[in-house]
């Protein structure tokens, strides 16, 4: 009895602290809603079968538990019964499925006028790359690093002379507008991870990886490593503010370019390497 | 499956071994130590398990003492934290789980179970743990090498598990490679052992759909760790080649702190499918028997027979299957090809259909039982709310898309260590409980038992639960000080320091149950051979615990399935695999 009643305040404790969590997920900031609703959807479904398993059980326990002269019934299967949990569990699982396929979709399918910007990580701070006027970013390569060209842009792409520059700095983004955020790291795993943009995905040494988003309301936003980088993983911070139109232009109109950035002595060095081959 | 009559019996093909062509010991040294049984084999697996594992659980506290009280404990930097859950991660879930469901529980249970007199290459059983021990060793070593034990995290991913801005980059990370190629050699002689045994060494009458389910689970499992340990053998040679011999398998070009690195070309995505190709299918490496004997206890517990046996061992293969097919659900933040998305997560939820199934049942066989709520019977009463609770938060992780602003917080760390830390272990422990008589000749004590279960319940899934809100919220796992941001309240430290203090008071509980072991072992109720009045084979042993050969003079035959429970005109309420047939052919019951 006292066993059946614990067994069924565990199930109902746990609805109750779902219920009233102060801990929740944080305000969204970005176009992925669709992604709170297939959560909610999914703990909808997981949250009725949960307690449905856990209460049925505390019931048998009450109902069944050993007394003198009770004996089991002897019942080895229900061929009925097990196919019928198996396409109620099957319908359960397509219910939460399909959404989460029909949301990725989304997620993988970046719009045509998304802005293309850069996150470099490396350990353990972020510096930001967005096109300049041409509106393309230039080429990048880890051999081309050195302390003069930190984000390792390539210095023969003039796609890559205006190119806006923040080295461990904090990223404004403009509402409104959909942003393609190419990602690279230089030396080992990050992760671009702001809980409120939901979306967030690996930097990969070697590769750029990406995501996309819109971001719906303005605001500064904490940006953390979410894949473990070493000594300071837990230290590699920095901000990302996300302005009305106006005030991101001006912020914008304040950035170094890579040209200005690295200065002649790039220049030089540039013709220098490309008359040399 | 109920019953079969004796002519059929005799022709199921017998595979058994003579008494005397055993390896009988001649001495202390070869009885006790170099010992060729599989019972003292077991117990070497599960007191060496039990003993790493003992590390593993004072390194959470460490790491939970620090969670809770951030800056508290000087003792604790970044660096150690990272060692510590790098560490505990291992160490829990190959040397502890793995290890002690399939070198402890495959060893003693198998050949008792399947009615054979030992596993069929007694030698290479015993090669087998002796390389296991070894590989604990160096695991542990690295605890004491200059520079400490690897804090790469328990996966390893490169680049930075070999780079020196990851503590243990000097001999940590190298001497946990050589510590996993050790482990997974030795492994593969026990592993070879258990599936040769259950295929050819099982007694007449034990056709395969008359096993228990915990050699079912024990089995499958093993075949699964046959063909997914390779993987990671493979990444554990090619790392430790990138480490050492500066090929760049898993390196691609990069820059490490201004230094342009001579590596060039590798690929670190590599490595995590390598990883998780043997991770993803590992964590059923360690589920399977779980299950299986999570299953047997139930069943005896509840004095009735396991509910749709057949579905059960066809939900065990299939998840088995299934589990190899679902890996890169690890990897959806990877940076992998996004298309992947839409095949991992469609297979990971496929898999919940038959681990649902196996649910059902589990609670079915409840229903209409005689529920004895003995220790073993919490324990997987306590293991189906874990399992049940940790499975269903793999459905947001394995949909891919709820898996994104999931992955890498703590959700992910309350759901595995959910179901496959805590739902694992309640088995372990329940399984202890059960077999401990016939292992000892001795009950363990019932009240400390019962004290046992509620703190370890109770309090781990107070620990679990509400960590997943903490998850939700947005903290990222593997720091070791959230310190100040603008999404986290500060509430958020009052629960951590909650969590902290359970670990605590869960972790203490783990010392009376290891109290009760040895003070049962001297002096525990005498048990007699069958305490439980279980069916299956190794409770009907000549001599309790039973000698070397398991059977005495002659093998048992098996005449019925492993769960005749409550048979309706029986004399007593079960009736053991070996008995003959003498009550009557049911009718309408299972074929």
């Amino acid at each position: 009895m006292a066993v059946a009643i614990i067994l069924l305040l565990v199930a109902v404790g746990s609805v109750l602290f779902h219920i009233y969590s102060p801990w929740w997920w944080t305000p969204i900031a970005t176009n992925w809603s669709y992604i709170d609703h297939t959560i909610s959807i999914t703990f909808w479904i997981t949250g009725v079968v949960f307690f449905a398993v856990i209460a049925f059980m505390a019931y048998c326990v009450f109902r069944f538990h050993h007394k003198e002269g009770r004996q089991a019934h002897y019942n080895p299967e229900n061929k009925k019964l097990e196919w019928w949990l198996s396409i109620g569990t099957a319908i359960g699982v397509a219910a939460m499925l399909a959404p989460g396929l029909f949301v990725w979709h989304q997620f993988v399918t970046v719009p045509a006028d998304a802005t293309e910007i850069e996150v470099m990580g490396q350990q353990w701070q972020w510096s930001f790359r967005l096109p300049g006027k041409d509106g393309r970013m230039g080429t990048t390569d880890v051999r081309y690093i050195s302390p003069e060209n930190p984000m390792g842009v390539n210095r023969d792409d003039k796609h890559g002379q205006d190119d806006v520059v923040i080295e461990s700095g904090e990223l404004h983004l403009p509402v409104g507008k959909p942003v393609k955020v190419l990602l690279r790291s230089v030396d080992v795993l990050h992760d671009f991870y702001v809980p409120e943009f939901r979306a967030k995905m690996d930097m990969v040494p070697g590769m750029v990886t990406y995501f996309w988003m819109t971001p719906i309301r303005t605001g500064t936003f904490d940006v953390l490593c979410a894949e473990l980088c070493g000594s300071a993983h837990a230290q590699m911070r920095t901000k990302v503010i996300v302005d009305e139109q106006s005030e991101y232009d001006a912020w914008l109109a304040q950035q170094k370019t890579f040209a200005e950035l690295s200065g002649r002595n790039a220049v030089t060095k540039a013709t220098y390497r490309s008359g040399g081959k | 499956m109920v019953d079969v009559p004796y002519d059929a019996v005799t022709e199921v093909p017998p595979a058994e071994v003579a008494e005397v062509d055993l390896y009988h010991p001649r001495s202390w040294w070869t009885r006790y130590v170099f010992s060729q049984d599989a019972k003292v084999i077991a117990i070497q697996y599960s007191l060496t398990a039990t003993a790493i594992g003992l590390v593993a659980l004072v390194l959470s506290w460490l790491m939970r003492l620090q969670l809770g009280f951030p800056g508290t404990f000087s003792f604790i930097d970044a660096n150690q934290y990272l060692q510590f859950i790098t560490m505990h991660g291992m160490i829990m879930v190959i040397y502890l789980l793995t290890a002690l469901f399939l070198g402890g529980f495959g060893n003693y249970l198998i050949p008792l179970m399947v009615g054979a007199r030992d596993m069929v290459f007694p030698y290479v059983n015993m090669l087998s743990y002796w390389i296991y021990l070894l590989a604990v060793l160096v695991l542990a070593s690295t605890f004491f090498v200059p520079g400490g034990p690897t804090g790469a995290g328990w996966t390893l991913y490169p680049p930075q598990a070999i780079l020196a801005g990851t503590p243990g980059q000097d001999w940590g990370i190298v001497l946990m490679l050589a510590s996993l190629i050790l482990f997974i050699i030795g492994f593969t002689m026990g592993g070879l052992n258990y599936v040769v045994t259950v295929l050819q060494a099982r007694t007449r009458g034990m056709t395969l759909m008359r096993m228990p389910l915990t050699v079912w689970g024990i089995f499958t499992a093993t075949i699964m760790a046959l063909l997914a340990f390779p993987a990671l053998f493979v990444a554990s040679v090619m790392m430790l080649f990138d480490r050492l011999l500066g090929t760049s398998f898993f390196m691609p070009a990069l820059v490490e702190m201004g230094q342009q690195m001579k590596y060039g070309g590798g690929s670190p995505i590599l490595f995590q499918h390598l990883f998780w190709f043997f991770g993803h299918p590992e964590v059923y490496i360690v589920a399977l028997p779980a299950f299986g004997i999570v299953s047997d206890l139930i069943s005896v517990h509840a004095r009735k027979n396991i509910f749709g046996y057949r579905m059960m061992v066809w939900a065990i293969v299939a998840i088995g299957a299934l589990s190899f097919i679902v890996w890169a659900h690890h990897m959806y933040v990877s940076g992998m090809h996004p298309k992947f998305g839409f095949f991992f997560a469609t297979t990971t939820l496929i898999i919940a259909v038959p681990t649902a199934i196996k649910v059902y049942n589990w609670v079915l066989t409840l229903w209409r039982g005689d529920i004895h709520l003995t220790v073993p019977m919490l324990f997987a009463l306590g293991f189906i709310i874990t399992f049940v609770n940790g499975g269903l938060t793999g459905l947001f992780l394995g949909n891919v898309v709820v898996d994104v602003p999931l992955s890498d917080t703590m959700f992910v760390v309350a759901h595995f260590h959910m179901v496959m830390g805590v739902a694992p272990i309640m088995v372990v422990l329940g399984a202890i409980y059960h077999w401990y008589p016939k292992m000892t000749g001795r009950m363990l004590n019932d009240a400390l038992g019962k004290f046992h279960f509620w703190v370890t319940f109770l309090g781990a899934y107070l620990i679990f639960f509400p960590m997943h809100y903490i998850g939700l919220l947005g903290v990222p796992r593997r720091y070791h000080d959230i310190g100040e941001a603008a999404f986290i309240p500060s509430s958020t430290h009052t629960l951590n320091a909650f969590i902290s203090i359970m670990a605590l008071i869960v972790g203490f509980a783990q010392m009376v149950f290891l109290f009760n072991l040895a003070w049962s072992y001297f002096k525990g109720r005498p048990s007699g051979g069958n305490p439980w009045r279980a069916t299956t084979l190794e409770w009907q042993t000549p001599e309790t615990p039973p000698g070397h050969g398991n059977w005495g003079k002659e093998l048992p035959v098996v005449y019925r399935w492993a769960y005749d429970y409550s048979v309706p005109g029986a004399p007593q309420d079960f009736i053991p695999q070996n008995q003959p047939r003498a009550t009557p052919v049911l009718q309408g019951a299972a074929p």
